[in-house]
């Protein structure tokens, strides 16, 4: 069965195929049943592969299928052909299994938009690019899905493209995210020149065999693979493009910018981890990108008053964790989180959109409340997700997931004190604006009146999500707790273990208590802030001090002005500045010949017969002048 | 019976076919253009009857009926193009349809 392998990125391409020329012709029954089918049969084609996976385990840890041959050009040979291994699979089963959930919510959601098989053709699109990212076995079939991905996000974020501010955010995604892209493909460059192949498992052998532990070529390699992971993932410094992004229509918002798309930096870093484990101080950079961007995405969303810029800010800060735990080795740990996140994240802003809907398109949480009792449904899947994502202690998977990447931020060789001070300043942040969400958003008195309420495909969707954000969790429990490693042991696999200093890891218990202790406080705290003693939060926002951190976290630290300066600024002044030059004269000379002779030959076209008469006797007289003298 | 000498012949018919085509350009009248266009079409015929004679051949006489019979069709759908033009324009100068300027 290993053989249909393939039929898991086409069956989503099919949608495509079917849905971009036809679906303006066909009904929107049947447009659902394609979009949502083809994603479905995936994932249940990726099931069905998983199982025969794991059949095979011990013997068998990677299966490979070459579909076509691609291109050949001299020493550089690339495949149409795909990779499988521990790695690869989770990735399938999250992009598929919670993709096609996206798109059952979809199909409700989506219902009385006009552009609705338009939607479900990209979504589909998506959903194949995506596949092929995680499927590749080459880095340049990857970076195709990579490309892949970065244009289904700009047609996505652009959809609703009447108005010109989507349109700038689908541009900004799109410029901001190719400034990675473009030192990806450096890197991509620099790999085949000095390696000699893409292949992804060749490269890892060869650069084992040529390259020493912290030499400067895998350092620059590394560091410029590190480039496009941080655009496509939003790190810092290339972060600024996804609380935009968030203009698209809700489901895009779970599917792209929360559950899949985003984590292919992570994915990226995790699959070429041999190169970054050989350039320890890019290691490092990648460790404190993510320490840095997971706080400081945290004050930004502890001020955002648009409910989906809130989860776009906690996205950023959430896969500041990922990349935290990649830096410190710790890679069963960030796909891990990577997995519960896809789960809880997705769950949240199909929670986001129920609730939006229901608002008639209202964004602004100080606008809702309440709604806690008119809509039981998203509410409690809404809190489970967000005690997830607040990893509240022992009973929700994102404490399982997160208190490992906090806990391996200081016992891992890698790690130190310093970055499990960042983690853990982070998971207070990260409880305190999750819950400042849920309760200006569900609690206190009925702000707006609910106008319509989610249907069974969009609560289904939110139940299985809600499941998931439970239970996923105890796949892999902490020694201290009982101790149950299935997911690290699968993932092990594809993926070296994380490499403990000894000394620290006495101390497991210990930090177990101060970080689900620090969550719970998180939550006490902004419980009496927002409906305790809200006279005093306002005092607190109100000083002077509050005032300027509120504009400097609710701007994402003004980073957009920062880059809007530097950059945006220079260039354009030195765009107007070249709008004349020397070599646009020589082109200005050809359309001024061009039109001179247009008003010369246009004189002759008078209407008049006589004139075309003597025209034609002229004519005449000179072609036979010309055949009686030569 | 004196014959002609063919450069003779050839010679009016080609000074027949220039009258007429001056008529043609520096007349205004639409009337006197298609006259023109008669005298050269009559010249060239006149061409083809020569040849024919100096050859010995019938060819020339059948291509002059072939003029003559085109010449018919042409002088009534200009005649009819002529009526036409003056229910338009209210005139009968050629330059003043130039409003196309095709």
């Amino acid at each position: 069965m290993v053989q249909l392998l393939w039929l898991i990125p086409a069956l989503p391409f099919a949608g495509f195929v079917i849905l971009a020329p036809a679906g303006a012709r066909m009904s929107r029954r049947l447009i659902a049943v394609t979009g949502v089918g083809t994603v479905g049969a995936s994932a249940v084609l990726t099931a069905w592969i998983t199982a025969g996976f794991l059949h095979g385990l011990p013997d068998r840890l990677a299966y490979s299928q070459i579909v076509w041959s691609w291109l050949a050009v001299g020493g550089l040979k690339v495949g149409f052909s795909f990779y499988l291994d521990a790695l690869t699979l989770t990735m399938m089963l999250v992009v598929n299994g919670v993709g096609f959930f996206i798109h059952l919510y979809a199909a409700e959601y989506m219902a009385e938009d006009e552009g609705f098989s338009r939607f479900f053709a990209y979504m589909n699109l998506f959903v194949c690019a995506m596949l092929i990212l995680v499927m590749a076995d080459n880095l340049l079939l990857l970076y195709l899905g990579w490309e892949g991905v970065g244009l289904c996000s700009y047609l996505l974020i652009g959809f609703w493209y009447d108005d010109p501010a989507n349109g700038y955010a689908a541009r900004k995604a799109f410029v901001v995210t190719r400034v990675g892209d473009t030192a990806m493909a450096v890197g991509l460059f620099m790999l085949f020149d000095q390696l000699g192949t893409l292949q992804i498992q060749d490269l890892m052998v060869r650069a084992q065999g040529l390259w020493t532990v912290g030499a400067f070529l895998p350092t620059v390699a590394a560091l410029l693979l590190l480039g496009g992971a941080v655009g496509k993932s939003a790190q810092l410094p290339l972060q600024t493009w996804l609380p935009d992004a968030m203009a698209g229509p809700t489901p895009v918002s779970a599917l792209i910018h929360a559950a899949t798309m985003v984590t292919a930096g992570v994915y990226l870093i995790a699959r070429t981890h041999v190169i970054f484990t050989l350039a320890p101080a890019a290691l490092t950079v990648v460790a404190i990108v993510g320490a840095a961007t997971l706080v400081l995405a945290g004050f930004s969303a502890l001020t955002q008053k648009d409910i989906k810029r809130v989860l776009a800010y906690s996205t950023i800060s959430q896969i500041g964790y990922m990349f935290l735990a990649l830096g410190v080795g710790a890679w069963a740990a960030a796909v891990f989180h990577f997995m519960i996140h896809a789960f809880f994240k997705a769950l949240l802003f199909l929670g986001a959109g129920a609730v939006i809907h229901a608002m008639s398109e209202e964004h602004d949480m100080f606008k809702m409340g309440g709604l806690w009792r008119k809509m039981p449904v998203t509410f409690w899947t809404f809190l489970i997700a967000s005690a997830s994502l607040a990893a509240l202690p022992l009973v929700t998977s994102g404490f399982y997931s997160k208190d490992l990447i906090i806990w391996q931020a200081y016992a891992s060789v890698h790690g130190g004190i310093g970055l499990w001070a960042a983690a853990l300043a982070g998971a207070f942040l990260t409880s305190l604006y999750t819950f400042r969400m849920v309760f200006l958003t569900f609690a206190g008195p009925l702000k707006t009146p609910v106008a319509r309420r989610p249907g069974w495909a969009m609560n289904v969707a939110m139940i299985v999500l809600a499941a998931l954000s439970l239970f996923a969790g105890f796949l892999e429990i902490p020694n201290t707790l009982g101790g149950v490693h299935l997911f690290s042991g699968f993932i092990q696999n594809a993926l070296p273990a994380t490499v403990m200093a000894v000394s620290r890891e006495a101390y497991e218990s210990l930090f177990e208590w101060i970080s689900g202790g620090t969550a719970l406080l998180g939550v006490a705290i902004i419980y009496a802030l927002i409906l305790r003693m809200p006279e005093f939060t306002a005092k607190l926002t109100g000083s002077p001090t509050g005032k300027i951190l509120h504009r400097y976290w609710f701007s994402g630290w003004e980073f957009d002005a920062l880059y809007d300066r530097t950059l945006v600024r220079p260039y354009v002044f030195l765009a107007r500045l070249d709008r004349e030059d020397i070599i646009d004269s020589f082109f200005d000379l050809v359309s001024w010949l061009g039109g001179l002779a247009h008003r010369v030959l246009s004189t002759t076209q008078n209407g008049r017969m006589r004139t075309y008469a003597a025209g034609l006797a002229i004519g005449a007289a000179v072609v036979v002048g010309m055949v009686v003298l030569l | 019976m004196i014959t002609i000498p063919t450069a003779h012949a050839l010679l009016l018919a080609g000074f027949l076919f220039l009258l007429g085509l001056v008529g043609v350009i520096v007349r205004r009248n639409i009337i006197f253009i298609l006259l023109g266009l008669e005298i050269m079409l009559n010249a060239s015929g006149l061409a083809f009857i020569v040849a024919g004679f100096h050859w010995g051949q019938p060819d020339g006489q059948i291509m002059f009926l072939f003029i003559l019979a085109m010449a018919a069709a042409e002088v009534s759908v200009g005649l009819a193009l002529v009526l036409q033009l003056y229910h338009r324009i209210h005139t009968l100068d050629a330059d003043q349809a130039d409003r196309m300027r095709g």
